[in-house]
């Protein structure tokens, strides 16, 4: 019943081809969602809710001086993914992530990309994330981008783009896990008659991931995860993963470099540390070698690093490919390492820094969105036309003065899946971010954090703008 | 274990521990002004006295009417021993170590500062009969589940530690300024009113029934003796002391009787010469010099403790 009367309208529906007509893969679902009353669909949405809070899935607001906490708004009609679209999506990001560690790899080494043309040396040198304190660095295996988080959407005609790639400290990914349990206690038997991917494997993979990184000598590595602490915006996931994974949760102020190793301080001493899995960005590591005012690094750490006695991931330095024009590179990182197209395609980027491509963004800035190279979150963009023409002209002139500093891109229409706000359904605009663990292979987790807009129209999903989030659902292939 | 996760626990279940005692003698007093001969002077300024926080109250509040003083040991956001900012802080440091409490520790003492939260946002001071025993029912909750949920290792002993020296502490605070209170008046001794108040004393440490067990009659001595002596009553001093020593001698790796480090030999002797201690050489002594001398000694304990483990000094 509940489901009858949505309009899917002029969108690339997640869940419908039209009107009263799901896709195939979604019909037992929207079956279940119509058999149900709508008080019986919000006081499920309502105990999800208090689930979540309850459980302190929390995550804080920066400007909010009370230190307040919010829960991520959860969303209890999930998105869908059938297999062998996921099938598709998985073998896009696995190419993705291998040509952007070979990339990183090879810009802190031989730069070969740059001297083969490629890629100008000034894209490269003028990003922020690119630190020359990185260079003829050896991480383990060769590995530099163990966790990505890769931002996907779909356009109104179906299609995937990737939008962003984060690989500095992507965060997220505790969101799917308690999203999942918290979906499972609320539609139990669906659970039951659908034969969905779990999502659960996720922190084994990436422990195991970790611990790859000890010396093979070390009988019994300690991993630890580094966290700003519990003012930080993400500080539930940090200490989620940390417990999932029995690891230790420390803070900079617990770790102190001694005697040539990174350790920490016990109740009994110090205690020497093998791997970290940081999640400070990289400017913030070590106060000695990069920003010097920080606090939440440790003095010393990089030189460990250099040793080779301590493992870091994400290795320092990932942070140049989250820079918003490299990203505009990834296609020719492809090409050029793997010897193979692109899988899942960039989004047309426009470079302002380009004289004719800035001609064009400032002339159509009305239909463009506008996106800071170096910024995250949501922070920093202009969505053109949705703009006022005072906000437009700030940007083109924001644009003027530092073309390095900006990318265009055209305003795709984000696919939309049905969402509960205020006792009917609407079609929200979703994207979605799956997490790829790079360990001894490479693992993508089957799901991800489908991000969705719940402000009418809106296009920005983060949960910093007002966002929220559902539970994803990838299909198990049919077996036989 | 790391530093700051040991300082944690023990500062988490100190705070919870502190809130369920403040409830606990508003409580009483709460109580015992409602069985009070109508036009007697209410007695609000000793819980304030019990706190050490007098110079505080008297700057921000100035009188100590009931109100004024219900306004700051609950719900005074500004007030750091304030049971909201109490469970504030528990809940604070519970955030910083989720990762090595039970997750049932951790929603304990989140629903617990919910709670307290959602009452002071109410602010009104009308329902607090049903929220002071709804605070120490959910610090009992919060003990049971940490007991019940944590592995007994370092971490929880450290718990242990804190929650009994803030016990301990809060005893010796309650029965210091009763018994200024209460003695003086020789003409009282005795008399029903005299009687209620030493009941009240024995209620705030939720030693009545207990008491009864151990010998029927109230008298100061007996009760004295029993919230400092004894060593079956779990809010006692004296068993106060001997489970935490017990904790730390756990923590430090040692037997007891033997130390390692200076908070175990602070407290091993602080609790051996209780164990030597007749309540007869107490009252002789002077009631309050002993309370006053005891305290002192327990806050250097807890100093001990943050030199021996907590400090982030390296070498």
């Amino acid at each position: 019943m509940l489901l009858d009367v949505y309009e899917p309208g002029d969108f690339y529906d997640e869940l419908f081809l039209a009107k009263e007509q799901p896709r195939p893969e979604a019909e037992l679902l929207v079956k279940r969602i119509n058999g149900l009353s709508l008080e019986e669909l919000k006081q499920r949405q309502q105990a999800a809710q208090n689930t979540l809070f309850k459980l302190g899935v929390t995550f804080n607001v920066y400007s909010d001086s009370q230190g307040t906490e919010r829960i991520f708004p959860f969303d209890v009609i999930p998105r869908i993914v059938p297999d062998q679209e996921w099938a598709w999506l998985q073998r896009g990001l696995k190419q993705r992530v291998e040509a952007l560690n070979c990339f990183v790899h090879d810009i802190y080494h031989d730069q070969k990309i740059i001297q083969d043309g490629v890629i100008p040396s000034h894209a490269i040198e003028s990003a922020p994330g690119y630190l020359t304190q990185c260079l003829g660095l050896d991480p383990p295996h060769d590995v530099w981008c163990h966790v990505t988080g890769t931002d996907l959407v779909r356009d109104r005609d179906g299609r995937w783009y990737v939008l962003e790639d984060n690989l500095r400290c992507p965060s997220g990914v505790s969101y799917v896990l308690e999203n999942r349990r918290v979906m499972k206690s609320s539609f139990p038997q669906l659970f039951a008659a659908m034969d969905i991917e779990p999502v659960d494997d996720y922190a084994s993979q990436l422990l195991d991931a970790l611990l790859n990184l000890a010396p093979p000598t070390l009988s019994d590595p300690r991993v630890v995860v580094l966290t700003p602490g519990i003012y930080n915006s993400a500080y539930f996931e940090h200490s989620f993963l940390a417990q999932q994974m029995g690891a230790e949760l420390v803070e900079g102020r617990d770790l102190v470099v001694a005697d040539g190793y990174l350790q920490m301080r016990t109740t009994k001493g110090l205690q020497r540390v093998d791997v970290i899995y940081r999640r400070i960005d990289d400017e913030f590591l070590d106060p000695r070698v990069l920003r010097s005012d920080s606090l939440l690094g440790v003095p010393g750490l990089m030189e460990v690093y250099r040793h080779g006695r301590v493992a870091i991931a994400n290795a320092p330095g990932t942070g140049v490919a989250d820079d918003k024009l490299v990203y505009a590179y990834v296609p020719e990182m492809v090409r050029y390492y793997l010897g193979e197209e692109q899988i899942i395609p960039n989004v047309p980027t426009y470079l302002c820094e380009e004289p004719k491509q800035q001609h064009h963004v400032l002339s159509q800035i009305d239909q463009l969105v506008v996106k800071a190279t170096n910024a995250s979150g949501g922070y920093g963009m202009l969505v053109g036309p949705q703009a006022s023409p005072e906000e437009r002209e700030e940007f083109a002139r924001r644009i003027q003065a530092h073309p390095r500093g900006y990318i265009a891109q055209p305003t795709l229409c984000l696919s939309r899946v049905p969402t509960l706000v205020s006792d009917q359904f609407q079609g929200c605009h979703v994207d979605l971010r799956p997490y790829i663990v790079y360990g001894k292979d490479i693992y993508v987790n089957p799901g991800g954090l489908t991000r969705v807009a719940l402000r009418r129209g809106s296009l920005v999903v983060n949960s910093s703008q007002g966002g929220g989030s559902k539970d994803t659902w990838v299909l198990k292939a049919a077996k036989g | 274990m790391l530093s700051r996760v040991a300082d944690s626990i023990y500062w988490m279940n100190r705070y919870v521990e502190r809130a369920e005692n403040v409830a606990r003698f508003v409580d009483v007093n709460l109580n015992l002004l409602m069985d009070a001969p109508i036009g007697m002077q209410q007695q609000w300024d000793p819980l304030v006295v019990i706190t050490g926080d007098q110079k505080i109250f008297k700057e921000r509040y100035g009188e100590a009417t009931a109100d004024n003083v219900l306004r700051f040991l609950t719900f005074d956001r500004s007030y750091p021993n304030s049971v909201i900012s109490c469970l504030r802080a528990a809940r604070e440091n519970a955030r910083s170590v989720r990762e090595i409490i039970s997750s049932e520790m951790w929603e304990q003492v989140n629903a617990f500062y919910l709670m307290v939260k959602e009452a002071a946002d109410n602010g009104s001071l009308s329902d607090l009969h049903s929220f002071f025993p709804e605070v120490k029912m959910a610090s009992h909750l919060f003990a049971g589940v940490m007991d019940a949920t944590m592995a007994h290792n370092e971490g929880w002993h450290f718990g242990q530690l804190g929650r009994l020296l803030e016990r301990a502490d809060k005893t010796a605070r309650i029965l210091d300024v009763k018994y200024f209170i209460l003695l003086p008046e020789v003409s009282d001794v005795g008399s029903p009113l005299d009687d209620l108040q030493w009941i009240a004393l024995l209620k705030s440490a939720s030693a009545y029934e207990m008491y009864r067990k151990c010998q029927y009659r109230i008298t100061p001595i007996g009760v004295t003796k029993f919230l400092i002596l004894n060593r079956e009553f779990p809010r006692s001093i004296q068993f106060c002391l001997l489970q935490a020593e017990e904790s730390l001698h756990n923590i430090a790796g040692t037997v007891t009787g033997t130390w390692r480090t200076s908070s175990q030999r602070t407290l091993g002797r602080l609790r051996s010469e209780l164990d030597y201690t007749t309540i007869d050489e107490v009252v002789q002594a002077g009631m309050h010099e002993f309370l006053d001398n005891l305290q002192s000694r327990l806050n250097d304990v807890g100093h001990k403790i943050f030199d021996d483990f907590f400090s982030l000094q390296t070498v």
